[in-house]
């Protein structure tokens, strides 16, 4: 199936990117190439198959639940693109 | 054609010198690093060399020799992909966004690799975050093939496999979540080792696909890959999807011969239209080969084949999309300082930070994902992964082993693919399926088609290394072509 202009921005605001007018019109023309690929998956009924989302030898794996020893702060933080007082600093998320 | 000597430079060769006494770690560390400054301008399959880390490892593991220790990997230099953590190089993925990062903690592989006392030599290069098949979806160079400078080196662990290709590394890891290992591996006539989902840690890999991911090693021998699976594998506490099952010594089961086993020709991995004739007639070859040692060659059948490109670039960026959702620019990553908002920071980042290919694999994954559409791709694309892996199910009722092409054709030209995603996608095409099953797989050198390798590809059932790799070391036993070295010049180390 074709993707629309719109469908392409929407999909870039999920994912956060702000795409240029150039990669929306590329992009749009590249997914809709690659879904319609997919498309034929529908050949073949899946209706009495179940889905694999993981395919590890064991499920469900517990550990107790116990504080360990883990980074310093000075060490997460060493690589923020900005940091103040020992913690992360964003921009506002609040306006006011 | 120019072969190595015997006396190539091979981790069991690098082991007994050290041992005689004939090197020290240090000596050829310092070597390696001449033999990069000879070959890399031209490759370019490292992304960051470590000479000061090398060489203090490297120290160290001569210290600890002279004390009387001894094993197999101590004072082996190792080259490194860059999507594994380590705590004393940058690590990039290839990517723009990570540049600059500095881990504060080794992947587990590498950890345990260290400890075994392994010298890292640096980091190789790689398609953005893992995502592609040639190395040109580096945010920084291309490497180039050392069998044709003009050719891609295949990927995403093109690096590693030109690297250990040229000879400027003994061998190297690489990560594979849809045939990242062994396309390169077989472009560049090298052995690459894709173990069970599970057998090896996933802790600081950088997650793609968590579901799909596993690290594994590039060599030139199949006892090389068998040495570096013992050190790599074993549970590990922070990877929850680790398996808990023990890890067997893989160099024991070597030198066994194969008589009597079956061995599995899948039928639509050579009768796809879509196979280069002289790839095919190299693995035919290699089948005859088997069979003149003794095995049973019996047709098998993986009838969904065909799904598993779209099921796999459905799955693996719907994976992506949530994994790469965490470079927020925050805690670590490129953050544009223009940006006025916190909205604005992630729009502007990401924008900045990722690739093409990666934005693209993201947009693919989240729309899969999204409302109205999940039933459609993604849990359909799910489905039809359980058939997959069914297909490899019954298929290994009738044989121990599965033998097919790595790869459709040969390394092919840079460029060639670059401005064509889904023909890009369509070079995995027999790589993707064992990733989606979770089994194991290695690729050995099996010939040359005009000049270029040739790799024929050994797959197992899940945890069963032990026989691809008792398989995969009969034929390398008999034959010569992993011992063929790329028209580079200068001269490789001889020990």
């Amino acid at each position: 199936m074709a993707l629309s202009a719109e469908q392409v921005l929407h999909i870039a605001e999920l994912v956060k990117l702000a795409l240029t007018d150039e990669e929306v019109a590329l992009y749009q023309q590249q997914l809709s190439e690659i879904l319609e690929h997919f498309d034929r998956l529908n050949e073949l009924n899946t209706d009495a198959i179940p889905p694999t989302a993981q395919v590890a030898d064991q499920q469900n794996v517990y550990r107790e639940d116990r504080v360990r020893e883990w980074l310093a702060t000075e060490e997460a933080l060493a690589n923020a693109p900005d940091a103040a007082d020992g913690f992360f600093r964003v921009r506002p998320v609040l306006e006011g | 054609m120019r072969y190595v000597r015997a006396s190539g430079l091979t981790i069991t060769n690098v082991h007994a010198a050290l041992q005689s006494g004939r090197i020290r770690s240090v000596e050829l560390t310092e070597r390696l690093f001449a033999r990069m400054a000879q070959v890399d301008p031209r490759l370019r399959a490292f992304l960051h060399v470590a000479p000061e880390v090398a060489l203090q490892a490297a120290e160290e593991a001569d210290r600890r020799r002279a004390e009387g220790e001894d094993s197999p990997l101590l004072g082996v230099p190792l080259a490194i992909k860059d999507v594994l953590c380590t705590r004393d190089m940058p690590t990039t993925c290839g990517s723009r966004m990570l540049e600059g990062f500095r881990p504060p903690y080794d992947a587990t592989v590498v950890a345990r690799l260290r400890q075994a006392g392994v010298v890292p030599l640096g980091k190789t290069n790689t398609d953005e975050f893992a995502m592609g098949s040639s190395t040109e979806n580096s945010a920084y160079w291309t490497t180039h093939n050392p069998w044709d400078l003009d050719r891609v080196p295949g990927g995403s662990s093109g690096g590693s496999a030109a690297a250990v290709a040229a000879g400027a590394t003994v061998a190297a890891l690489g990560t594979d979540t849809g045939g990242s290992i062994r396309q390169p591996a077989a472009f560049c006539c090298i052995v690459g080792l894709k173990p069970t989902y599970g057998r090896v840690s996933r802790h600081g890999l950088v997650a793609f696909a968590s579901s799909l991911d596993q690290a594994g090693p590039l060599t030139r021998t199949v006892r090389d890959a068998a040495l570096l699976l013992s050190a790599m594998a074993g549970h590990d506490p922070l990877d929850a999807t680790s398996a808990t099952r023990p890890v067997p010594c893989y160099v024991e089961g070597l030198g066994g011969d194969v008589r009597g086993m079956r061995l599995g020709l899948a039928r639509e991995y050579l009768c796809e239209s879509g196979v280069d004739p002289a790839v095919s007639a190299a693995v035919r070859d290699a089948v005859g080969v088997w069979r003149d040692l003794g095995a049973e060659i019996v047709e098998v059948s993986l009838p969904h084949t065909t799904y598993a490109l779209p099921v796999y670039y459905l799955l693996a960026p719907a994976e992506a999309s949530a994994n790469l959702a965490r470079y927020d620019g925050v805690r670590y990553g490129f953050c544009d300082p223009e940006a006025e908002d916190i909205w604005d920071a992630y729009r502007k980042s990401r924008e900045a930070g990722l690739g093409a290919e990666v934005k693209r694999r993201i947009m693919i994954g989240a729309y899969a994902l999204s409302a109205g559409y999940y039933d459609a791709y993604y849990l359909k694309a799910q489905k039809v992964r359980t058939l997959i892996k069914r297909d490899f199910t019954e298929a290994f009722e009738r044989c121990h082993a599965i033998i097919g092409p790595t790869t459709p054709s040969t390394a092919f030209a840079i460029g060639e693919k670059a401005d064509d995603p889904l023909q890009m996608y369509m070079a995995d095409v027999f790589t993707l399926s064992l990733n989606l099953a979770g089994l194991c797989g290695v690729s050995i050198p099996c010939g040359l088609a005009d000049g270029l390798p040739v790799g024929v590809q050994v797959l197992g059932n899940a945890f069963d290394e032990a026989t691809i790799l008792r398989v995969a070391d009969a034929y390398e036993r008999v034959t010569r072509w992993h011992q063929m070295r790329p028209p580079l010049g200068g001269d490789e180390i001889d020990l």
